[in-house]
């Protein structure tokens, strides 16, 4: 295995590791709580990459695959007595799929008009959701207590499942280390570069677009699953929040597109300042326009994000951050 | 029968303010490619606009003065800190950096008002034609979105500065060559823009309550709107409203409210991917 001898293989793993141990030592739960969120965003963020930063379509309403995920678990689960293992990887299956198709559809838009279309569809299946009685329209599903029994008792429940959103995590910059050093990766950077002339070389892009876009839903998709698994219950608003996905972008921006550890490092560092506005009084009310200024000022001085900046002062990091 | 006639009627004339939001966002969008994503919050502003005006002692109808011109230069604000840098560049960069406008704009409006909502309280008068109920209010908004729409019309094609704003539309490379300085037209397009967008939200705050959230409602409409009409294309768009107000108002007697949007984001989608340049073919 190439792979094993690569030092980013072995920096994910034992940040993953990490990211499992650290809180169990002490049975911290409040910091667990902490790095569900920020497992949460790095898993948004690295998958949005893979449309961002590989591919170079905007996916502004990526934060649907999230949703759908955690409204298909929930449903299997609280509806049908799945087990939490089957639903979601069930529910990352039929989103990926439905993903697949869709592509094909509006993957033949380009640039802004792909941006739009992505906003619609989520505004739409928000709206169709909130109305559909089957998933409690917009009162939204509620999972028993009695749920958690099966797992050993809710507080044994959420460990497991923090670990599974670990493993999640480590899977999907597993995932986006693998497509960028891959063929399929540099595929993809050629429809980023100039599509057109990708396709003269060879490059069949609408069915790179359209996998590329599916395979972008599928973990995420599991992650929704696991996260309102976790929190037992799931609202449309909460799950379709168009702003996630586009907090999403901010990360992915942050730590500069096109990379494996940017989109990381961004999410990690978006969840602990967005973490220190809201707990600060006098700044809480202002966290979006902070939000914001950064943003703004990241577009306009450093487009290249984290990552950017990073490899222009040291070249020899890109030896070893990918 | 008459249930339908009015419900119709009413779609039709709050379709005529959907559509001069459109026009605002399809205008930037024809002039240089970008896709205002603080429209909704300017949308919104516009109608905090108009209520502190109005809470200044100004008629509601006055206070559509001032708030033009303030949108207007609100506009050519954001156009030079936020636009002006990354206009040449993906499109991925215009989107972001307009909606970091928002995210700012909506932050700060919240810490000033919070989220609750805020209504114009005006005397209005109801009218009853042949059964059908109209608030002069309604009729107002509708007459004011028409006459704003032919003043654009009359500016773009009238007016020297409107050509030159027409020409960089086109072609900015060809218009620079001859002699139009292309980045004063940009940021007076945006504008514009600006000032259509505050206009309509001034005048739905003079119809509806509102919170400094309301805009993306009606951003998204504008969305629909326009591409509908085909983006980039002002008549499109406010025929996009018209026939927005119409789907609204047809389908209200029959469904859920809560259904309407579910059908408009489906005929959005659908648009864009079986006419992107809208129903009226209009030029890409």
């Amino acid at each position: 295995m190439k792979a094993l001898k690569s030092p980013f293989f072995w920096i994910i793993i034992a940040v993953s590791l990490l990211y499992a141990v650290y809180p169990k030592l002490g049975n911290n739960i409040t910091l667990r709580e902490t790095l569900v969120l920020s497992a949460i965003y790095v898993i948004l963020a690295t998958n949005l990459n893979l449309m961002i930063g590989y591919t170079g379509y905007v996916n502004f309403g990526s934060i649907v695959f999230f949703g759908l995920g955690g409204y298909l678990t929930l449903w299997l689960i609280g509806g049908y007595g799945w087990n939490l293992y089957a639903a979601v990887l069930f529910a990352g299956v039929v989103t990926s799929l439905l993903t697949l198709a869709l592509g094909f559809g509006i993957l033949r838009l380009r640039g802004a008009y792909f941006a739009l279309a992505t906003i619609g569809v989520n505004e739409a299946v928000k709206d169709f959701v909130s109305n559909f009685d089957k998933w409690g329209g917009s009162e939204g599903i509620f999972l028993p207590f009695s749920t958690y029994k099966s797992m050993g008792g809710a507080a044994h429940a959420l460990w497991t499942v923090y670990y599974l959103i670990i493993g999640v995590m480590a899977l999907s910059l597993l995932l986006s280390w693998f497509i960028k050093r891959s063929k399929f990766g540099l595929g993809l950077f050629a429809i980023r570069e100039d599509e057109d002339a990708a396709i003269v070389l060879g490059v069949k892009a609408p069915v790179y677009k359209a996998i590329a876009y599916s395979v972008s839903a599928f973990l995420p998709a599991v992650a929704g699953g696991l996260y309102f698994f976790k929190n037992g219950s799931i609202v449309p608003e909460e799950a379709f929040n168009l702003h996630l996905s586009i907090e999403s972008i901010v990360m992915v921006m942050l730590g500069g597109q096109g990379t494996v550890t940017g989109p990381w490092v961004g999410a990690f560092l978006y969840e602990r300042l967005r973490g220190l506005l809201l707990t600060t009084p006098s700044l809480s009310n202002f966290h979006l326009v902070i939000a914001g200024v950064l943003l703004l000022l990241i577009i306009l001085f450093a487009p290249g994000g984290l990552m950017g900046w990073l490899y222009k002062r040291w070249a020899r990091v890109r030896g070893v951050l990918e | 029968m008459l249930q339908i006639f009015s419900s119709v009627m009413d779609g039709l004339l709050i379709g005529l303010v959907y559509g001069l939001a459109a026009i605002g966002l399809t205008l930037i969008f024809g002039v240089m490619d970008v896709v205002n994503l603080a429209h909704g919050s300017i949308i919104a502003l516009g109608m905090f606009f108009l209520y502190l005006f109005f809470g200044a002692g100004l008629h509601p109808y006055l206070s559509l003065v001032p708030v033009a011109i303030l949108g207007f230069f609100f506009g050519v604000i954001v156009y030079l800190i936020a636009v002006k840098r990354i206009i040449s560049g993906p499109p991925l960069m215009s989107l972001l950096s307009t909606f970091s406008v928002s995210m700012i704009i909506i932050g700060i409006g919240t810490a000033l008002w919070s989220t609750s909502p805020y209504n114009i309280n005006f005397k209005v008068e109801t009218y009853n034609i042949l059964g059908y109920t109209v608030t002069s209010a309604r009729l107002i908004a509708a007459v004011a979105a028409v006459l704003v729409t032919f003043g654009l019309y009359f500016f773009l094609y009238r007016t020297v500065l409107g050509k030159a704003v027409r020409a960089v539309a086109n072609n900015r490379e060809a218009a620079e060559l001859m002699g139009i300085p292309s980045q004063q037209i940009l940021a007076i397009s945006f504008g514009i823009g600006t000032m259509l967008a505050m206009l309509s939200g001034a005048l739905i705050a003079t119809l509806f309550p509102f919170t400094i959230l309301s805009g993306g409602v009606y951003e998204l409409k504008s969305f629909v709107a326009s591409v509908l009409g085909g983006l980039g294309n002002p008549t499109g768009a406010l025929l996009g409203g018209i026939i927005l107000g119409l789907i609204e108002g047809s389908v209200a007697p029959f469904i859920q409210i809560s259904w309407t949007n579910v059908i408009e984001f489906v005929i959005f989608v659908l648009i864009l991917l079986f006419f992107p340049t809208g129903l009226f073919g209009g030029r890409k």
